[in-house]
């Protein structure tokens, strides 16, 4: 940043001022910890200098925002244009009950839909599955078939709005309920905007809601890919997830790094596949978690959009700017909400969505006080999404673009987060790539260590967490709780019923068996799968058939 | 007394829930403390745990749920373990589990029950005073 004169200059005032100032300070009153650490038990150092950033060159490392290599964002104006997207996670129950609380959202200001489905559905069963026994609705909305996806989008306009649906394993089959649910309202396919989550590798180390074994996946992921690229330009076919993995208990620096490699491997599957990278790449988004660690999680960010650029133009030599840009969602961190005095929370996720906006965020999920301890009750929801309003419109942090390039601790975390992402690269390079790394158990125990130790740091007071190991209270709990309404099950097995009942059982077999001889070959699966959704083939009938075909997965257990 | 032998626990996720992190920590923990674990790994019927908790010869069993289907799962992995004959091996409950569901999990026999910000200290000694208490 500067030459070198005034470089060796600072060194030696900065020795000066340790000899002197700091020292005489230090003898008479020590500082709280030995060693500082961040949330992800990154060492951090008394003070950051021009001596920290000497080798960043500004037009290489950090350019202009909406330029190459777009750290400091990936619009010129940033949020100055536009807001984020503020779009909160929601779903639990029968779809009818969602869809009221989407329509809520929306009354509240909520600017784009991101649907939370339930366990079986996760898993491509149906709510009337044994395994689904006890487990309807209560992570999110179950949707059996197209009938659900009919009520859950009624009266939305879905050709206006975006919509997320965090789902993975049975996405191709969720995705075409979609779409066939619009298009009996009249609304071509291209018309639709919005995001799958997609992402079977974070399943496999992380999440665990898998259905079939990675070369199928992979598979089927890459024909959305494709077919979205032919028929809906405006869907994002994956969302490229660090959330989840985040969430298992993983560092910052592992977050990035295992989400930038997942990414890189589908980028290869699909150009294996013969697709243009330029056709596809464009649509590729990605999510991340916003963490406690305001400045990491802020470097993390930023080292995320430098290291995609890069990796995109060089590696995979797309030349379209947009194949560059890492677009991506945030989530405030739903594994750092207590139980312990909920209302504390809504502290925790204000302090982490003002992170992920610094750290330039597409899109913003705020979590509800409430987490912890149940899905968000509608007062809490609420006051999470006058969260973003309140930093959006009140705080003036989105007025500038990127205003905290140049911090000298922010660049030279950014440096250290890419740095230790590419160490990753090459370890997981090492093991044969990220499908070996997982079959090896690679990530899945560096996760469970990482998880291990920041509960250690906890147990042995390294770590204060306001209410848990410090600061606590034994007061009855005084939010108010959501509550299912116990109709809801009873409701959806009803209407599964009676769509295996009305409709016409003869074609959707026929449908069901031209899918199951497509998923043996090697066409692309997303025309069979619609044809079976607009039949009302439910989600377990037609994931049953490529379950048949493709097998399921079984995961290595580690602790 | 000296045991003979190591404090044997299953730690197992029962249902579909995926949220493992504290099933694992766990784990660690009480290996840590010097039980011998067994960790079954995801989507576990209730049968299935039943029977790795007979032929494991566990003493304790942990189960791991954040899904809120506890009222359903917890219930049926009791009732097997009686029909087993392992009314002996004492069972406790981790995960998102409300207030109110507490008196009723406790009806059915469970020995403890740990949501979010549990000390792992406060969990090994409590099953440490289960087993050893008993003997």
């Amino acid at each position: 940043m500067h030459d070198q004169e005034t470089m060796v200059s600072i060194a030696k005032a900065k020795e000066e001022w340790e000899r002197t100032t700091l020292h005489d300070t230090l003898a008479k009153w020590p500082e709280r910890y030995e060693q500082f650490i961040t949330t992800s038990g990154a060492p951090v150092e008394r003070l950051y200098t021009p001596l920290d950033i000497a080798d960043l060159d500004y037009e290489r490392d950090l350019g202009f925002p909406g330029q190459y290599p777009f750290t400091r964002g990936i619009h010129p104006t940033m949020y100055r244009g536009r807001l984020w997207t503020m779009r909160m996670f929601a779903g639990f129950g029968s779809a009818e009950e969602t869809n009221a609380r989407y329509k809520y959202l929306l009354a509240h200001g909520e600017t784009g839909l991101s649907v939370a489905f339930d366990f079986p559905t996760l898993y491509g069963y149906d709510t009337d599955h044994p395994l689904a026994e006890g487990e309807f609705g209560k992570c999110g909305v179950a949707v059996s078939s197209l009938a659900d996806m009919e009520i859950l989008f009624d009266g939305i306009p879905v050709d206006e709005i975006t919509t997320s649906m965090t789902i993975n394993g049975p996405a191709a089959v969720i995705w075409a309920m979609y779409i066939a649910a619009a298009e009996k309202r009249g609304i071509p396919m291209a018309k639709l905007g919005g995001t799958i989550q997609n992402d079977i590798l974070k399943e496999y180390i992380a999440q665990k809601s898998w259905l079939f074994p990675p070369e199928p996946s992979m598979r089927l992921i890459v024909d959305t890919f494709e077919f979205g690229s032919k028929y809906l330009p405006k869907w994002n076919t994956i969302s490229i997830s660090g959330y989840h993995i985040r969430e298992a208990g993983a560092t910052a620096a592992q977050e990035l790094a295992f989400t930038l490699a997942d990414g890189m491997t589908y980028v290869q599957a699909a150009i294996d596949r013969g697709l243009d990278v330029d056709s596809f790449a464009p649509r590729l988004s990605f999510f991340f978690n916003a963490h406690n660690d305001f400045f990491e999680e802020i470097a993390k960010f930023r080292a995320a959009r430098r290291i995609w650029a890069h990796v995109m133009k060089e590696r995979f030599k797309a030349k379209d700017p947009r194949s560059w840009w890492l677009r991506f969602h945030t989530q405030t961190a739903g594994c750092s909400l207590t139980a312990q005095q909920p209302e504390n929370n809504i502290v925790r996720t204000t302090i982490q969505a003002l992170a992920a906006v610094l750290g330039g965020t597409q899109s913003l999920h705020t979590n509800s006080m409430d987490e912890a301890l149940a899905l968000p009750s509608e007062l809490a929801v609420r006051i999470a999404l006058r969260t973003q309003q309140i930093i959006a419109h009140e705080s003036g942090v989105a007025n500038s673009v990127d205003p905290l390039a140049g911090s000298y601790l922010v660049e030279s975390w950014t440096n250290r987060l890419e740095k230790e992402a590419y160490e990753y690269f090459d370890k997981i390079e090492a093991l044969g790539g990220v499908i070996p790394a997982i079959e090896k158990g690679f990530f899945q125990r560096e996760i469970a260590a990482s998880a291990y130790r920041y509960q250690r740091e906890i147990e042995e007071r390294k770590r204060i967490v306001v209410g848990v190991n410090e600061y606590q209270m034994d007061v009855p709990l005084t939010i108010p709780l959501l509550k299912l309404d116990p109709e809801g099950e009873r409701r959806q097995r009803e209407r599964l019923a009676r769509v295996r009942r009305e409709r016409d059982n003869r074609l959707l077999q026929q449908r069901l068996a031209a899918l199951r001889r497509a998923a043996k070959g090697t066409e692309n699966l997303m025309p069979y799968i619609l044809d079976a959704v607009r039949a009302y083939g439910t989600l377990g009938e037609i994931c049953d058939v490529l379950r048949e075909v493709f097998g399921e997965y079984r995961e290595p257990v580690i602790i | 007394m000296v045991r003979e032998r190591k404090i044997r626990v299953l730690i197992a996720k029962p249902g579909l829930d995926g949220h493992d992190r504290g099933a694992k920590v766990v784990a660690r923990a009480l290996r840590d403390a010097g039980m011998e674990v067994i960790y079954t790994g995801l989507r576990q019927t209730p049968e299935m745990i039943a029977q790795a908790a007979l032929q494991e010869d566990v003493d304790v069993v942990g189960l791991s749920i954040l899904s809120g289907a506890h009222m359903t799962l917890v219930p049926r992995v009791m009732d097997l373990l009686k029909q087993m004959g392992l009314e002996h091996v004492a069972v406790f409950v981790g995960g998102i589990i409300p207030d109110e569901d507490v008196p009723a999990l406790r009806c059915l026999g469970v020995k403890g029950i740990y949501g979010p910000g549990t000390a792992l200290s406060d969990i090994v000694q409590a099953i440490r005073q289960e087993v050893e208490g008993r003997e």
